[in-house]
């Protein structure tokens, strides 16, 4: 089963280009979409006569209230506080005043300027794409104000100032508050440009500003899908099929309808679902179905027998992602050669919040309630399936209770089944909620897929890196997708970023990849393709590092020579970790550094190894240059974050399957980390007049290599089969 | 079938399978949205509520258990220790999605109802059936020790 791409009847009419560069580690996909979608959905955002709304941004109320307007989801990566920081910034808004609201499906106006013309989160684009556009926004809303004052005032404006939301006139000293100016403010024009302020003249930016979801977080009010409640509202759960690929057969509901409170039972494409009155009627119906499957085009292989498929195929020839010089050369003329190779399972995302979408379907509206990732892809997928126009289709975008990429997900997967869940009930305007379970969620595919990695090195006399060979073996995401236009020349930049850029200095390189189909889909996962290239180059760095007789620290920073903002990162983590310095017996410290999504993250992890073997992480030291610090204390998090979901993959995070069925159902048998197992997290952020890059995803990436090199500075072993749990350390 | 029981001090009788969850009779029979459903096999913590007290996995505690008990969910905290434990969650910027803090917040809560000075390895103890995606774990750890400490008298 190929992630279901988008549907035909879209694609026919909507076209795409890539915007995309060579370089480019962000998801850079330029969707540009035709016709339909282009019209802003009306009534979104009603403006109301005691309100200013100069822009799509922001609105300022009479009572002096500021409303931003995100176009990105918050599913914990702070977005919401980030974009009103900046927005606040530039408006010199009074920032107790100021609340988040999120922007309606709308690509004309709340585009991901990264994406191209596409609405939607993701590879850690939030604030870089937002960084000037917002700033402007909040700017021009400003000079609207003060524009304002200098009208009612019959002054100059160049002799006002504006501060915490109130507009002075030092002269006369007069001071109006912005909701006082609100009427006024409205029937002026909008300027052409407006002048940013200077950085040293930030008040918000690059300070602890508290997060605008934190209160709510903390007393249950905070509003998540699960949380939707609609007069009339119904619970759906669907029965899947336990194969990838396989399909509906013949299903007997007797004993599901049988069950109070369940209303209806449907098949839809995706599998046969229950619709009750309560999460637990629907649940108990489900239970209680009887379906039979058409395994006969089902995925039947087990993870095992792929890994055996990859392994073989790294020994044969593959596309190549990056070529300089004659790396297989260099490495046959090398005084020492380093070999090794490294195996990575499948991973869910498994955010807290199982996936779930509300759904009001009718003859000509389709209303659908989601922590939605996608906006544009969504909308177009629902509308696709629901048989009406993207725009009419709306999506309230709720927050999201984690994604890690799991909602950025181009066939839409679980607002598809919403809504031909809805459809397949009668589309009569009865809400419906989709629930998943968490086993729904295990084993629902759309997996960090599977890797093999090979990789080669050779040295010279001195000790000097001549050649690297890398061959990268696993499923493309993007294949199959809108995305498959990223794919150059064979090469989905998503499966060798990290490798294919590597920002070492060696006059010989090759990378390559051999790419795979199976019947297991598969998606982007929190930092994507580094998830894995940044282990295997770390990890064999260190490697070669050792085979050279040199500290794993001076090998790479003379490497990296060429890469001042990546050498300063690992600099700092060394420099704050102590590197060098004497550690007991038992204990190890190891060092790697990762540029994502064109942040760079370095990070020393300290191990103690206990009588049983077992490993402690017991601490990470983490530098991050990120450009612009908009808030260091979300920085922080977000590293401290990342650190916690790389460890527990890296300790046990696996996927596996056995004759196709995936051998995991909940977090038992899905271990991720908990709190008796997280290290003891420093971060230090490099200061930087750069514009503002993401910290989502790549405080994730040089996790694991830090601490594989840390295990092999304490006990000699290297770890080439993740998890580290089924190489007997964890 | 009726199920009375104190729910956040209220008096309540919910007309609901015996057999359901308490986590689904909280939310889609009485209402209360803040407990989250994460698992459905109390490995999680997410639906963490204080059963006369003591924390309990709410998704595997049919409705039934609860008859004639006091029930506190994340709605219904008003204990000095909660309302510790809820502001240093504030104030030391704990949440990300936040969908497993409320949960976090029953769990912690119940450590200091009985523990007023916690240590670290009592904090895991306590701690370690709540799983956070986001691993906010560092932070879950600060705002103890500083609702701890906060209460001191």
């Amino acid at each position: 089963m190929a992630i279901n791409p988008l549907a035909s009847a879209s694609t026919r009419r909507d076209f795409l280009k890539s915007a995309g560069t060579a370089s480019a580690l962000a998801l850079t996909i330029g969707f540009e979409w035709g016709g339909t979608t282009r019209r802003a959905l009306a009534g979104a955002t009603p403006l109301t006569d005691r309100s200013f709304m100069p822009n799509a941004f922001v609105r300022v109320g009479s009572d002096d209230s500021v409303t931003v307007i995100a176009k990105h989801l918050e599913m914990g990566q702070g977005s919401y506080t980030g974009i009103a920081t900046v927005l606040a910034e530039e408006l010199d808004a009074d920032w107790t005043r100021v609340r988040v609201e999120s922007a309606p499906a709308d690509a004309k106006r709340y585009a991901n300027l990264a994406f191209g013309t596409m609405q939607g989160t993701g590879g850690s684009s939030a604030m870089a794409n937002s960084w000037t556009q917002l700033r402007e926004a909040g700017g021009k809303a400003r000079a609207m104000l003060l524009a304002a004052a200098a009208k009612e005032w019959k002054v100059s404006v160049a002799d006002l100032s504006a501060e915490k939301g109130v507009v002075y006139h030092a002269a006369s000293k007069r001071q109006a508050s912005y909701g006082a100016l609100v009427a006024t403010a409205t029937g002026l024009p909008v300027p052409e440009a407006v002048k940013l302020k200077d950085p040293k003249d930030f008040k918000l930016i690059g300070q602890h500003v508290p997060r605008v979801d934190a209160a709510a977080k903390s007393d249950g009010s905070a509003q998540f899908t699960l949380d939707v409640v609609l007069p009339g509202m119904l619970v759906a759960l669907l029965k899947r099929p336990p194969l990838f690929g396989a399909t509906v057969k013949s299903f007997n509901a007797s004993a599901a309808t049988a069950v109070p409170g369940v209303v209806k039972v449907v098949q839809v494409p995706r599998g046969v679902a229950v619709v009750a009155k309560s999460f637990w009627a629907a649940k108990q119906g489900r239970d209680a179905l009887q379906v039979e499957w058409d395994d006969s085009m089902a995925e039947k292989r087990g993870s095992v027998a792929l890994m055996d498929e990859y392994r073989h195929l790294a020994d044969q020839p593959a596309l190549s992602a990056r070529k300089d010089g004659d790396a297989l050369r260099a490495i046959k003329a090398a005084t020492r050669k380093v070999s090794a190779s490294y195996e990575f399972p499948y991973l869910a995302h498994a955010p807290m919040e199982p996936l779930d979408a509300v759904v009001k379907l009718s003859a000509d509206s389709c209303e659908i309630w989601a922590g939605d990732q996608f906006q544009t892809i969504d909308q177009a997928n629902a509308a696709h399936t629901a048989g009406l126009d993207p725009q009419q289709v709306s999506i309230h975008t709720l927050y999201a209770g984690g994604s890690f990429g799991r909602r950025a997900n181009p066939g839409s997967d679980y607002i598809v089944e919403a809504v031909s869940i809805a459809k397949a009930y009668g589309a009569d305007g009865t809400p419906i909620k989709l629930q998943w379970t968490r086993e729904d969620d295990i084993h629902g595919g759309l997996y960090r897929p599977m890797y093999f990695h090979k990789l080669e090195a050779g040295l010279n006399d001195k000790g000097e890196l001549t050649g690297w060979h890398h061959v990268i073996v696993g499923q493309s995401i993007m294949a199959g997708t809108p995305f498959a236009a990223m794919i150059k020349d064979g090469v989905d930049p998503t499966s060798v970023e990290g490798a294919a850029n590597i920002a070492y200095t060696i006059p010989n390189v090759s990378v390559e990849l051999a790419t795979t189909k199976t019947g297991v889909p598969v998606l982007w996962w929190r930092v994507v393709g580094s998830s894995h290239t940044a282990y295997a180059v770390e990890a064999f760095m260190d490697e070669v590092a050792h085979a050279a007789g040199q500290d794993g620290f001076t090998f790479r920073r003379k490497l990296l020579d060429q890469h001042p903002r990546m050498q300063a990162v690992l600099e700092l983590a060394a420099e704050k970790a102590g590197w060098g310095t004497p550690l007991p017996p038992g204990k190890g410290r190891g060092i790697a550094v990762a540029e994502a999504f064109k942040s760079y993250v370095a990070q020393v992890a300290e191990v103690s190894v206990g009588k049983d073997g077992q490993i402690t992480v017991d601490r990470v030291v983490c530098a991050v240059d990120c450009g612009t610090a908009i808030n260091p204390d979300i920085i922080a998090a977000q590293m401290e974050g990342g650190i916690g979901f790389g460890l527990g993959a890296v300790l046990y995070g696996a996927i596996t399957l056995k004759d196709g069925r995936i051998e995991q159902d909940n977090f038992n048998g899905y271990r991720v980390l908990r709190i008796n197992e997280m290290p003891k997290v420093e971060v230090h952020i490099v200061p930087s007049a750069e514009p503002p890059t993401g910290v989502g995803e790549p405080g994730v990436a040089p996790l694991g290599p830090a601490v594989a090199n840390a295990i092999f500075a304490a006990t000699g072993k290297r770890i080439h089969v993740l998890p580290f749990s089924s190489s007997g350390v964890a | 079938m009726s199920t009375s029981f104190d729910l956040n001090g209220k008096p309540t009788t919910l007309d609901a399978d015996p057999k359901m969850p308490l986590l689904w009779a909280v939310r889609e029979v009485a209402g209360l949205t803040g407990t989250k459903f994460g698992c459905g096999m109390a490995l999680c913590g997410a639906c963490t509520v204080h059963l006369d007290g003591k924390p309990i996995r709410s998704c595997i505690t049919p409705l039934s258990t609860v008859a004639g008990r006091k029930v506190t969910t994340i709605e219904g905290l008003a204990s000095r220790p909660a309302k510790a434990v809820q502001a240093a969650w504030v104030k030391l910027q704990v949440p990300q999605c936040g969908y497993c803090q409320s949960g976090q917040i029953m769990s912690a809560t119940a450590l200091l109802e009985t523990n007023s000075k916690p240590t670290d390895a009592d904090i895991d103890s306590a701690m370690s059936g709540n799983i956070c995606r986001c691993a906010t774990y560092s932070r879950i750890r600060a705002a103890i020790h500083a609702a701890a400490d906060s209460i001191k008298v």
